[in-house]
């Protein structure tokens, strides 16, 4: 096994400390948009939390098209003879029945069958794989390389990457001269060329909409940006930030870490470790595969999660941010908690993503709340009810159309 | 035995037949399993083997005297039927120190109230031998009966006991020794038992734990104390391989064993190097841990968590091994040739003890190592034809890694142990005829234990007990079914025990 960590991107200069964020080789086009000046940390570089109006940014991703940076996403490349091998030690999806150009949604546990992450697995040949996830995990991932022959590279600093989310994307990508959009399906990847420059496109995101990913070299990320914009000027296009992503991100029920469940290499507190079970993303998890990091503590816990990760609908039109979950109206039985909440403009429902006590995750259970509401400094409490409904919460048509209307 | 009759005809593979190995098999053919031992070299024992290295002239290649082999255990097997005969038993220390009278450890030491305590200490490190660590999340009795009888052993030594055995555990044994003593030779010479077979200098903090391991161990060995098997220690190992044939266990040497066969999750045998595959309900590796899991299971059917603590498993052995064959018997200054059977030590100090260590942190071999001596031909003519001598040295501390060239480093070391003994056997240079030096490295490929290490690991605070030899296979099973280790890399670890092997088959046998 090989590694080479990048781990010095590559605008950090002697005055690193100076700025200590970095910015995304994106940074400079984005800055005309940039008029509220709000922005969050994400894997050490700085992102535009809104640009001007999170409604409007919001109702780009699903009326218009919305274009977002996530370049900082962190992003591992795995070469070689057993990368196939290696990945389905590694992570819990199994790699022998993703086929090239095909993504696939997966984690990764320690040794107790914990997750520690979630990522996109991207096949790009038979011998090569992309893990992109929200964190860094280099040593964990060579570590786990023993014994297999692969090369593990890590090209976080190396790739610019652009989400492009709504119902007019697909036509936006289209004028581009992309081949083969109407070919693609959710989770699958095409690599073409834009202005001579490769390009790894991937009908993915985060949004629950119809949308694309988008992945090229850090040299050609104006070029892209350009070109999408410009493009993308009738189809309403509109550089957006990660404060309407989150309520986008809620409507299509993703998890994030740290929110909705802590990764299990950063809890400190025993018991606060979550099985992938846990978090009901059994769809990812191939217990028959044979052997993966976490397998063996899995098989015992597979059968009993302490919790479940659910989407609940919630009486009212408060988002239910940090509220405790009870099995009464007298609130004396607390079964769960809410991880993330949104009131959903275009669900028109009030909406949260919760852990709830296994027992009680049957279908059948009314729930019931406590959502403090506040009005000119006046506080008020109301108690709900709650109940658990499908994820995602908005699934429009769209998402899976292939191919995807003209717009 | 009877209560495990269910299981009668469990076919279990015991991978390595060093003594650990054996006296697994032996307790596991004894409740009716039936075992296979596979030994890669062309004889049994392991390390604890004789071996000729000048013509005629046969020495045992590692440990040379028994100092805590059981004697339940030498009992069990009845190895005295099966040839073990002792050239000497109850063997003293004398302490060289030049310039000085050699000294009788021993008698310097035994009876003294210091020497008690220690020993009282050492008591609680020996009920603890024959424990399974338990583990330390206590849901279930026999890990909350384990860890309350440890609490129970070290509080019924009474209050000021106790508080000296819990402040004193975690020291160096150079400050223990410093507090307690004065003699400066005898201070070097339990010195160097502190560190007799570790990675450690006396400064170094463990090096108590160290001490008291090798007295609890002491204690087991009952009125044999310090011993010398007629024939070298290869005799006891070709004793239990008799003791185990008798009990019906399959001894095959030359089968080394290429790797781990697992179906199912599960261990299921082993493949051999010549392709043979052998099939079996239970696996036991007498392996050290890191080829036990590294090499022959592998890591692709552990968690990274595990293979992580398995990588950092510290076993770099710093224990050299020379062999002088001698045309005459040497002479000793001040020792009789009576006194030259029994155990010589050459470390005059502390501080010359650790200075021997020092030099091996940064990979280099000492200007004057300490030593630990026998002329086991003072007492088994066998072992050298008529009127040659055979010197068997334990030299420390010789780091793993010496550099590319092992020809220089072996007579490098060579010389400078000639120096040494000259200063205390004056002419005994020119008696040489023929010698053999074992580096760390050269006992790495003869005998096939990682890092050279004669305990299959570091024996420290974080490799002991409830974290030998890292936590999650301390309990004699590996984190795969089907497969138990039983060497010395195990609770409560080396040094010509067997327990470890016991303690896993009875592990086997509670499980399976």
């Amino acid at each position: 096994m090989t590694t080479t960590d990048q781990t010095t991107p590559a605008d950090a200069s002697a005055t690193h400390y100076e700025r200590p964020l970095l910015t995304t080789p994106f940074a400079a086009k984005q800055a005309p948009y940039v008029e509220t000046d709000q922005y969050i940390a994400w894997a050490g570089y700085r992102m535009a939390d809104v640009f001007s109006n999170t409604e409007q940014e919001y109702f780009a991703i699903r009326n218009a098209a919305s274009l977002l940076d996530i370049t900082p996403i962190c992003k591992y490349r795995v070469t070689g003879a057993d990368a196939e091998r290696y990945l389905n030690h590694l992570m819990t999806h199994d790699a022998s029945k993703q086929r090239v150009d095909r993504v696939a949604y997966s984690v990764w546990c320690d040794d107790a069958g914990h997750v520690i992450d979630e990522a996109t697995v991207y096949r790009f040949a038979q011998d090569e794989f992309h893990i992109y996830a929200g964190e860094g995990h280099l040593t964990w991932f060579t570590d786990s390389a023993l014994g297999y022959q692969v090369s593990i590279d890590d090209i976080t600093h190396t790739i610019a990457a652009l989400t492009l989310q709504g119902p007019t994307s697909a036509s936006i990508l289209r004028r581009l001269g992309f081949t083969g959009i109407d070919e693609m399906k959710p989770l699958h990847m095409s690599r073409q060329t834009l202005n001579g420059r490769p390009i790894t496109i991937s009908r993915t995101g985060f949004t629950g909409d119809l949308g694309y990913e988008l992945w090229v070299a850090n040299e050609d990320a104006e070029m892209l940006w350009d070109s999408l914009m410009e493009a993308g000027q009738s189809r309403g296009i509109r550089p957006i930030g990660f404060a309407a992503l989150e309520i986008a991100r809620i409507e299509a029920g993703h998890l994030l870490p740290e929110i909705d469940y802590i990764s299990a290499a950063d809890t400190v507190h025993v018991g606060r470790e979550s099985t992938p079970f846990e978090l009901s993303v059994d769809f990812a998890v191939a217990m028959d595969k044979g052997h993966f990091v976490g397998r063996r503590a899995l098989v015992d816990k597979q059968a009993n999660p302490r919790y479940r990760i659910v989407g609940l609908e919630i009486e009212d039109n408060k988002p239910a941010t940090d509220a405790l979950i009870y099995a009464d109206q007298a609130l004396s039985k607390q079964v769960g908690q809410v991880t993330s909440a949104a009131w959903s403009p275009t669900c028109k429902r009030n909406l949260a993503i919760a852990r709830i006590d296994a027992p009680y995750v049957d279908g059948r259970q009314k729930f019931w709340t406590e959502i403090m509401v506040q009005r000119e400094l006046k506080w008020e409490k109301r108690v709900v009810q709650a109940w658990i409904v499908d994820r995602p919460f908005f699934a429009p048509e769209r998402y899976k159309l292939t191919p995807p209307a003209d717009r | 035995m009877s209560a495990n009759s269910g299981k009668n005809g469990q076919r279990v593979i015991v991978i390595g037949a060093g003594h650990n190995g054996l006296a697994c098999a032996f307790d596991l053919a004894r409740a009716g399993r039936q075992v296979t031992v596979l030994e890669a070299a062309h004889e049994i024992g392991g390390a604890a083997v004789t071996s000729e290295f000048a013509s005629g002239h046969r020495v045992s290649a590692c440990a040379h005297l028994l100092r805590s082999f059981p004697a339940d255990l030498a009992k069990a097997m009845r190895l005295d039927s099966h040839g073990l005969a002792w050239a000497g038993t109850g063997l003293s220390t004398w302490a060289l120190s030049a310039g000085a009278a050699p000294l009788d450890v021993g008698r310097a030491i035994n009876g003294t109230d210091f020497m008690r305590r220690m020993r009282r200490h050492a008591e609680v490190l020996t009920t603890l031998m024959h424990t399974t660590p338990p583990r330390l999340d206590l849901d279930n009795w026999p890990d909350r009966i384990a860890v309350a009888k440890l609490g129970w052993q070290i509080r019924r030594m009474g209050r000021e006991p106790m508080r000296e055995l819990l402040r004193i555990a975690g020291m160096n044994v150079y400050d223990l020794l410093q507090d307690n003593l004065e003699s400066t030779t005898l201070k070097g010479a339990l010195g160097f038992d502190a560190v007799l077979g570790a990675e450690y200098g006396p400064r170094s903090p463990g090096t108590v734990l160290t001490w008291l391991q090798s007295l609890a161990g002491q204690s087991l060995a009952g009125s044999k104390g310090l011993a010398q098997p007629v024939g070298g220690i290869g005799a006891l190992t070709r004793a239990m391989g008799q003791a185990v044939a008798a009990a019906g266990v399959t001894v095959r040497t030359g089968a080394r064993v290429a790797h781990m066969a697992v179906t199912n999750d599960r261990v299921s045998g082993v493949v051999l190097d010549s392709g043979e595959r052998l099939d079996a309900d239970v696996v036991v590796s007498n392996a050290d841990p890191r080829t036990t899991f590294l090499k022959l299971l592998g890591p692709e059917h552990l968690d990274t968590g595990f293979v992580r603590k398995i990588v950092h498993h510290r076993a770099s052995g710093k224990v050299a091994k020379l062999h002088l064959a001698l045309d005459s018997l040497p002479a000793f200054t001040g020792l009789d040739a009576q006194a030259l059977g029994h155990r010589l030590v050459v470390s005059p100090s502390l501080d010359e003890l650790e200075r021997s260590f020092n030099p091996s942190k940064y990979g280099e071999i000492p200007e004057r190592p300490s030593l630990e001596i026998t002329v086991p031909t003072v007492r088994d003519a066998s072992l050298a034809p008529a009127g040659k001598h055979v010197v068997s040295v334990i030299a420390q501390f010789v780091p793993f890694d010496v550099g590319t060239d092992r020809r220089a480093a072996r007579a490098r070391l060579l010389r400078n142990v000639l120096a040494v003994l000259e200063q205390h056997a004056p002419g005994i240079g020119q008696r040489v005829r023929s010698s053999e030096v074992l580096l760390p490295v050269d006992i790495e490929q003869r005998f096939g234990m990682t890092g050279g290490h004669w305990h299959h690991g570091a024996l420290a605070f974080d490799q002991f007990f409830v974290n030998r030899p890292v936590h999650g296979a301390s309990r004699y099973r590996a984190p795969i079914d089907g497969l138990y280790l039983c060497g010395a890399g195990s609770h409560p670890g080396g040094g010509l025990m067997g327990i470890a092997g016991r303690n896993a088959a009875r592990t086997v046998l509670a499980n399976d």
